[in-house]
């Protein structure tokens, strides 16, 4: 079923078969709903309906005489259990605004955990949630980060403001030939896999272990805040992973729920189970996106670019969650792209609001950056009236400039862009596309009168996030080979790539190798999978234990083949002398087994542990370039074409990088065209069901062309790797707009994604009615005021 | 709520299962609970993802939408149906060498879906099998690589459907 090219020597940047199929296609995968235990309890969370109020009282009594209830808890019965923390950096003006675990005296959201029903029986467990009755005083309603309110008492809803700058933005706007204004707005949108949020608690009474199963991204880290939470020690709490049905950012997060099975299954001593509809789903689990960015830049006579000044507000949603302020710090840090830009100046206001919490979703921050800086980029060409490709080419960082040091932060990390040829990616892409033909094509479709456009935009990405992560590799005496890691899988092809890693470095067949992640009851340390780190962080550990291990292998073989090391090499999982491939061969096994009876303990095999470390994140790029055509009677923008280039480094697998491309264009186009989280201004939520949140089908995607590159290997690990997670999903929406633009003739006009046929016709009469008035068809050189932004159906 | 259980055979994959169920339950929480075929997957309950689409007589389903106590008398086939030991249907196959799929979560739906399309009719253009593919959702791979396993997996199957004749 493998292909036959498995040779190890070359193993590494082959796109060959991943190990994770078999399963999955027999429908032999163990999702979190796969997982139960006898005699387990089924937990449902009654969520609030409103949005914000005073929490008067919850009454129980009904819910407690259903059938098969064993308990109905509320936020009293937990009162010893804290808030949710920060998993990451921890930031002490957010501390007041994490979420308990269920809402103690007030609700800030719709769908917010009120209490929690056990039942012996998940369908009687949904009965008695219905029966229990909460009585809330509402209180006035903040739908909008447009507006500070109060929070509590003494407390606004604007936290923090986080701010970076460096050079003298203030003399450079004063003294700038132009200053090109813009006001744009990034929607509500998120990760929503397919797999809703699970979660299953059993406690080991015997041995004093709890264990969480249906974990996922980061099961170590998890761990330790459950540990903290629930006042036990590390070793006293596992977290397993099994199958996860897609993360991007919002799932494997600590939540509420994770929190409550534990606390239940300690209580209890049963097995706990709760498993996520997808109603809770769109409101419970992570929201993510949505900011207004009001943006300035200032040029020169050429479009050079002299400063950027952003001001932006993130609509965090009702409560901080475990990632504090790490979205607004990677705006901030990240927004310049692949520009030189002399002065810069940011400040990014992080404000509450009564709609479900937003953390991180793929490519956090520098989806809603790309919009940002690339509609920027645009509105400077059309201000200026230079090509929108010359103006980019004017302002990009040089690749004589590497390393290239930003004087900014991300995730707590100096920017120091590690290696890049952007103008170089930028020809690639262009050539790729036939960018001369593409625009002569559209030509011709529009003097034949259709509405088509090409667009395109650049972006710089980030990966590898430090500092460090151990793997410990084994050959049994039988000759299995294990990795065991902290790594996590997310359905990425993490046990593929890190098997292809250790096979091309120790010298055996990739499909012999067994890939353990995600259960930290088998290594102490782990980084899961987060921020596109995996291939590089735990990728580089992998060969560092295999290039430890391989010379153990070569020590032993050199004394029963009666060898100089130097001489022998390791291939397809056999030793041999280099030049005689037909001469005495020694198997990994032989080798293993002989190992094992020196070292006295006959079972154990021969392993290696090994460990990277690194100072800096290093920062892929890529140049997406779309081709769009509008509707004219139903102005439902259809994508014609569709090219990424991308330069990774060094491709591990290269199939799997372009399907992680595709894959993330595809989220891409869903938060360019069609996913947004809606609420009527009462701040009931409207997008509760996959009919009101459209994800894109099989109709809405091109095919997506792909160019990857390794013109840029990173400096920063042996391997040259830089991640691919989130390369695909960057540059769409400015892409998106970009080409929208062009079909319309009028650059500005996209200023906020996602452009549904409402809002584009909107944006469309807006256009006309400014032409009719005399002025200049281009709005992005003056600031525009407020975007559209719907806040009911009705409206759009 | 335990005195309207009533008692329904399904027959699912050839096998029969006696299970005990009320009326409100939903033949994809069946399959999965009762008779332990995991392999279903529940996506959205609502009728839109098609993670749980099963064959019900021939005809691709979504088992969310449909009650247990519908299902007696038909045949039900699951994607646990799709192969034996280590002998993979053509679109099994296809999937894995096409990369079509990456969670796999969704994967069991578009198998059974593509199933019950091609088995009526393997002759279907790429623009019918993308509408056919639009049934379902898959929120990693965009779609493109399962449309070229489909692709693939047709051709095949219509090779052993209806072989071309050999050159003598």
């Amino acid at each position: 079923m493998l292909i036959a090219n498995q040779d190890s020597a070359t193993i590494i940047g082959r796109p060959v078969q991943r190990l994770e199929d078999p399963p999955l296609v027999r429908g032999e995968g163990r999702f979190a709903d796969d997982i139960s235990f006898p005699g387990q309890l089924y937990m449902r969370v009654v969520r609030s309906p409103v949005p914000h109020g005073r929490l008067i009282g919850i009454s129980i009594g009904d819910a407690l005489a259903c059938p098969g209830v064993s308990a109905v808890w509320t936020a009293a019965d937990i009162a010893d259990i804290p808030p949710i923390d920060f998993r990451d950096t921890r930031v002490e003006s957010l501390v007041p605004y994490r979420q308990p675990v269920l809402a103690r005296d007030r609700v800030r959201y719709v769908g917010e955990p009120v209490a929690v029903v056990f039942a012996n029986d998940p369908y009687l467990a949904e009965d008695a949630a219905d029966r229990v009755i909460v009585e809330i005083d509402e209180l006035e309603v903040l739908m909008s980060a447009d507006d500070v309110g109060e929070f509590s008492e003494g407390r606004t809803t604007e936290p923090m403001v986080v701010r970076q700058s460096y050079g003298d933005v203030d003399a450079a706007l004063a003294n700038a030939h132009r200053v090109i204004e813009l006001d744009l707005y990034v929607g509500r949108h998120s990760g929503v896999p397919l797999e809703t949020r699970g979660a299953i608690a059993r406690y080991d009474k015997h041995n004093d272990i709890l264990e969480l199963h249906g974990a996922a991204k980061v099961p170590h880290r998890n761990r330790e805040q459950l540990a903290r939470m629930l006042n036990r020690s590390l070793s006293a709490i596992h977290l397993f992973e099994s199958h996860v049905g897609g993360g991007f950012g919002v799932r494997g997060e600590l939540y509420p729920e994770d929190v409550l099975v534990c606390v239940a299954a300690l209580r209890f001593e049963r097995p706990i189970k709760w498993i996520e509809d997808r109603r809770e789903h769109l409101i419970a689990t992570n929201h993510s996106r949505e900011q207004r960015h009001l943006i300035k830049a200032a040029v020169d006579e050429a479009g050079r670019i002299l400063a950027v000044d952003d001001v932006f507000f993130h609509d965090q949603g009702a409560y901080v969650r475990t990632h504090g302020a790490r979205v607004l710090e990677m705006v901030s840090g990240m927004l310049l792209g692949p520009y030189n830009v002399p002065a810069y100046r940011v400040a990014g206001h992080y404000r509450l609001t009564n709609k479900t919490p937003a953390a991180t979703y793929r490519s956090p921050g520098r989806y809603e950056g790309t919009f940002v800086r690339e509609r920027l980029m645009d509105a400077i060409a059309a201000a200026l009236s230079i090509d929108r490709v010359d103006i980019r080419r004017r302002n990009l960082i040089p690749k004589t400039a590497m390393p290239y040091a930003r004087e900014l932060k991300a995730l707590g990390d100096e920017v120091v862009l590690d290696s890049g040829d952007y103008d170089g990616l930028l020809h690639k892409a262009l050539d790729r596309a036939g960018w001369a033909k593409l625009q002569k094509d559209v030509g011709d479709q529009r003097r034949a009168g259709q509405m088509v456009g090409l667009g395109f935009s650049m972006f710089v990405e980030k990966s590898g996030l430090g500092p460090k992560d151990g793997v410990v590799i084994t050959i049994n005496p039988d000759g299995a080979i294990e990795v065991v890691t902290g790594g996590a899988s997310l359905g990425q092809g993490f046990e593929t790539v890190i098997a292809q890693i250790c096979a091309g470095t120790l010298g055996c067949e990739y499909h012999r190798i067994k890939v353990v992640h995600g259960q930290t009851s088998r290594i102490e340390h782990g980084i899961g999978a987060h921020a596109t780190r995996a291939t590089v962080m735990t990728g580089s550990a992998t060969r560092e234990a295999a290039l430890i291990l391989r010379e153990k292998v070569l020590d032993i073989a050199s004394r029963l083949l009666q060898t100089d090391r130097e001489q022998l090499t390791i291939l397809n999982g056999l030793v041999m002398r280099g030049n005689e491939p037909k001469g005495p061969t020694l198997a990994l096994a032989e080798i293993a087994s002989r190992f094992a009876s020196e070292a006295d303990h006959a079972s154990a095999g021969v392993s290696a542990e090994g460990w990277f470390h690194t100072e800096h994140m290093n920062y892929p790029y890529g140049v997406h370039i779309a081709q769009v055509r509008i509707d004219p009677l139903s102005y439902a923008v259809c994508v014609e074409k569709y090219f990424i280039a991308y330069d990774v480094g060094r491709a591990v697998n290269p199939m799997l990088i372009e399907g992680q491309l595709v894959g993330g264009f595809a989220q891409g186009l869903g938060g360019a065209l069609y996913e947004e989280f809606l609420y009527d201004a009462r701040g009931e939520p409207l997008s509760v069901t996959f009919a009101d949140y459209l994800i894109p089908t099989a109709y809405e995607i091109p095919f997506v062309d792909i160019l990857l590159t390794e013109d840029a290997p990173s400096p920063r690990n042996p391997l040259g790797i830089k991640g691919a997670g989130e390369g695909g999903v960057n540059g769409v929406g400015a892409a998106i707009a970009s080409a929208i633009d062009d079909a319309l003739h009028a650059p500005g006009t996209i200023r906020a994604l996602p452009v549904t046929p409402a809002r584009l016709h909107d944006a469309i009469l807006s256009n006309t009615a400014v032409s009719a008035h005399g002025k200049k068809s281009t709005p992005m050189t003056t600031a525009t005021g407020v975007p559209d932004r719907p806040m009911s159906k009705e409206g759009r | 709520m335990t005195d309207t259980l009533q008692s329904v055979t399904l027959n699912i994959n050839d096998a029969i299962y006696v299970v005990q169920v009320e009326p409100r339950y939903t033949l994809a929480d069946v399959i999965r609970s009762q008779c332990g075929l995991t392999g279903t997957h529940v996506g959205c309950e609502h009728g839109v993802c098609g993670a749980c689409t099963i064959l019900l007589d021939g005809e691709p389903v979504r088992a969310c939408l449909v009650f247990a106590v519908q299902a007696e008398g038909m045949a039900i086939r699951t994607v646990e149906s799709l192969s034996t030991g280590d002998d993979l249907h053509p679109l099994q196959s296809a999937f894995i060498k096409h990369h079509a799929l990456q969670c796999g979560f969704c994967t069991p739906g578009f198998l059974m879906l593509l199933t019950g399309a091609l088995e009526k009719d393997a002759n279907l253009s790429d623009e019918e099998l993308r509408d056919v593919l639009s049934s379902n959702l898959c929120r990693c791979t965009g779609y493109q690589n399962i449309i070229k396993a489909a692709r693939a997996a047709a051709d095949e199957m219509r090779q052993v459907a209806c072989p071309e004749p050999h050159e003598t």
